[in-house]
């Protein structure tokens, strides 16, 4: 993946004739540092990713009236603390229930998805077995199953076991993931090498302390970013939630869509409770999005 | 009994010396290794069904019964007090595919699905040409593109429909301030696909973005150069190169956001404070209406008949989405998704360039990056 760095020189001198009169070229082509546009299509695109997390501080923080101002200011006003108040202490929203919901239900699917999708990617990506191919394909092909699909009978069986209502019915569905296997496995089959599970062998350990030992530090990168991308669309997830949870023990999402139907004429409440859910979310991401990228530069490095 | 008398007599340092007490057999080994033998082959034979078997114990349990689970009350009438069902055949999806809600909700959801794929893939190759460059502060820029996916689609849903507010959206006050009458955000049928098409966009183009990227890291840059030597113009280069390269990544790409947005439901649910999809049915998609008739009017019958219905409409899709992870998967021991994704790019440009250098006469040495080796696509 990090093809930009060390290769395409050697790969010059071995496809053009003559690689030492023309690598002077080809070389400024490399080194050469983009101009004024790249960098302002950057600067428009990033301004466009975070204006809409600026617009629910500016009427977040601001109160009923800002939004009908037709002089608005673009300065926050400050009221955000209190808007934020009015949001938690509203009895109908139970935030900090919510909170603790969302918190609770995605690190456990996180951790759960991660650990089943790596046993089964290691499983498929380097145990052989009969019937291995087809079950890999089998496992590709649910992805395009719609969760709208089971959403009734899923419904009804929760509610026949008296589940309904609680969170256990949005964690059981969700603890693996097609994708999570699919992608374990396409990582773990680069990353390592054979020769490394047979001599764990002839060490005498057994196929389980060789997963242990073997596959799971090989896998670390991938997997963190597995985990990440589980949580964060756990933690955004709002359909299933919405119709089995009971809305005095919401996850965020849900509790933010109560907020809407409860207090639709003000917006600055609204968006408050908007930024307050999402701000666990960005500091997860100001951590661990530098880990997602050296993730997936670290596994392309070296086998 | 007779292993340990046979130990006593041969030493154990030779196992495979036959007993003597019966030459025509070898000789058996010790007992405690040979039951460790037999357990460590169980242990290879056994424990790779035991990995994979959470995700398919899992799958069955929430996934393959539920959808047949949905087949079958499809055909019935549900009563929710008693909650079992009466047979009734093909009654309900006759229902529903008479009720003109049903093929207003398929219009809105395909129009919505266009308006957001459409120019969310054309910004995100653009942006992904961007960030392909050799810019500065590579992870920065990458960071801050993929930010919007952090934020939930109900979140995002509540900002937009604040900024296409009809009245005092900031949208509608920008244009104000042009001298552009205000656009009816919520009451006409196109301007709230717009909208909701926009909050999409918003959330996904970074991610899309990034897959692009990554697709375009993969594309050798020894023809970039090649094509630099001979004169081709940036754009041409972007067009003639990268675009091309891009082709499997795209299909990919295309295929989950098809599934994605034929399911849409967050955004639209929330896009006003009712949640049904406008007066009107303006912005009704077929999940929302699903929603309704299983959650709003407790018909489960009409409510599975309607899923079934989306999922066949899926299916369709989900033939070709079949056809092409099957590609994917085929070619095992290679690489990573992306390294094959890298190694069929790299191949495509490669026959190419092949094509074009046999076609032109001189046969250079334009094929030497084919890809048979996973080494050369990095």
């Amino acid at each position: 993946m990090s093809v930009l760095n060390p290769a395409p020189l050697a790969v010059v001198e071995e496809g053009i004739p003559n690689a030492s009169t023309r690598r002077r070229r080809p070389r400024r082509v490399q080194g050469s540092r983009p101009g004024w546009f790249v960098y302002t299509s950057l600067v428009i695109v990033l301004g466009a990713a975070i204006f809409p997390f600026y617009w629910s501080f500016l009427i977040g923080s601001g109160d009923a009236s800002t939004i009908r101002d037709p002089n608005m200011s673009w300065l926050p006003g400050g009221n955000f603390l209190e808007n934020a108040a009015s949001v938690i202490n509203d009895p109908a929203v139970n935030f900090w229930r919510a909170l603790w919901n969302s918190v609770y239900s995605s690190a456990l699917i996180a951790a759960s998805v991660v650990f089943f999708s790596t046993l089964a990617g290691w499983a498929f990506a380097k145990l052989r077995f009969r019937g291995s191919k087809w079950l890999l394909v089998f496992v590709v092909a649910t992805m395009a199953v719609p969760t709208q699909l089971g959403v009734v009978p899923l419904y009804i069986l929760f509610s026949d076991l008296g589940w309904t209502g609680n969170i256990g019915a949005i964690i059981i569905p969700a603890l693996t993931s097609a994708f999570g296997v699919f992608w374990m496995t396409q990582y773990l089959q680069q990353a390592v090498p054979d020769e490394l599970i047979e001599a764990a062998r002839v060490d005498g350990a057994s196929s389980f302390r060789t997963f242990l030992t073997v596959g799971l530090p090989a896998a670390r990168p991938a997997a963190a970013m597995l985990g990440l991308f589980t949580f964060v669309s756990a933690w955004n997830n709002f359909f299933w939630p919405f119709i089995v949870l009971d809305r005095n023990d919401p996850t965020l999402p849900v509790a933010l869509s109560l907020l809407q139907s409860n207090y639709f004429v003000d917006y600055s409440i609204v968006l408050a409770g908007v930024l307050l859910s999402t701000i666990p979310l960005l500091i997860l991401f100001v951590f661990a999005g530098k880990q997602l990228v050296s993730g997936i530069m670290a596994g392309a490095v070296k086998g | 009994m007779t292993t340990t008398a046979t130990n006593a007599t041969a030493p154990p340092s030779s196992p495979s010396r036959p007993d003597p007490a019966r030459p025509d057999r070898p000789r058996r080994e010790p007992r405690r290794i040979a039951f460790g033998h037999r357990l460590s082959r169980w242990d290879l034979k056994l424990s790779p069904y035991l990995y994979v078997s959470p995700f398919f114990i899992l799958f069955i349990v929430v996934g393959l019964f539920p959808i047949a689970y949905t087949a079958v009350i499809s055909f019935m009438d549900w009563d929710l007090v008693r909650n079992s069902g009466e047979f009734i055949g093909f009654e309900q999806y006759v229902y529903v595919l008479t009720q003109p809600k049903f093929w207003i909700a398929l219009r809105n959801t395909f129009s919505i699905f266009l308006l957001s794929s459409v120019p969310q893939l054309i910004l995100a190759i653009f942006i992904a040409a961007m960030l392909d460059q050799n810019i500065r502060a590579k992870t920065f820029w990458r960071m801050g593109v993929l930010l919007p996916y952090v934020m939930a689609p109900v979140a995002v849903a509540l900002i937009f429909s604040n900024m296409f507010g009809d009245k005092y959206g900031l949208v509608n006050t920008t244009l104000a301030d042009l001298g552009i009458p205000p656009i009816m955000w919520h009451s006409d049928a196109f301007a709230s696909h717009v909208a909701i098409a926009t909050m999409v966009n918003f959330r996904w183009t970074g991610y899309n973005t990034l897959i692009l990227l990554a697709a375009m890291q993969a594309i050798p840059r020894d023809y970039y150069e090649a094509a630099a030597i001979d004169g081709a113009s940036k754009l041409r280069q972007f067009f003639a190169i990268t675009v091309p390269s891009l082709r499997p990544t795209l299909i990919f790409v295309i295929i989950t956001s098809t599934i994605g947005g034929l399911q849409i439901f967050d955004e639209p649910r929330m896009y006003d404070q009712y949640g049904t999809g406008g007066a009107d049915s303006q912005w009704l998609t077929i999940t929302l209406y699903l929603y309704d008739i299983g959650w709003g009017q407790w018909n489960f019958g009409r409510a599975a008949a309607l899923a079934w219905i989306l999922f066949l409409i899926i299916l369709a899709i989900g033939i070709i989405n079949l056809l092409v992870t099957q590609r994917v998967v085929r070619d095992e021991g290679a690489r990573g998704s992306l390294g094959r994704r890298e190694q069929r790019a790299a191949a495509r440009a490669a026959r190419r360039d092949l094509r074009r250098a046999t076609s032109s006469g001189t046969l250079a040495d334009a094929p030497a990056p084919t890809t048979d080796t996973p080494e050369a696509a990095r």
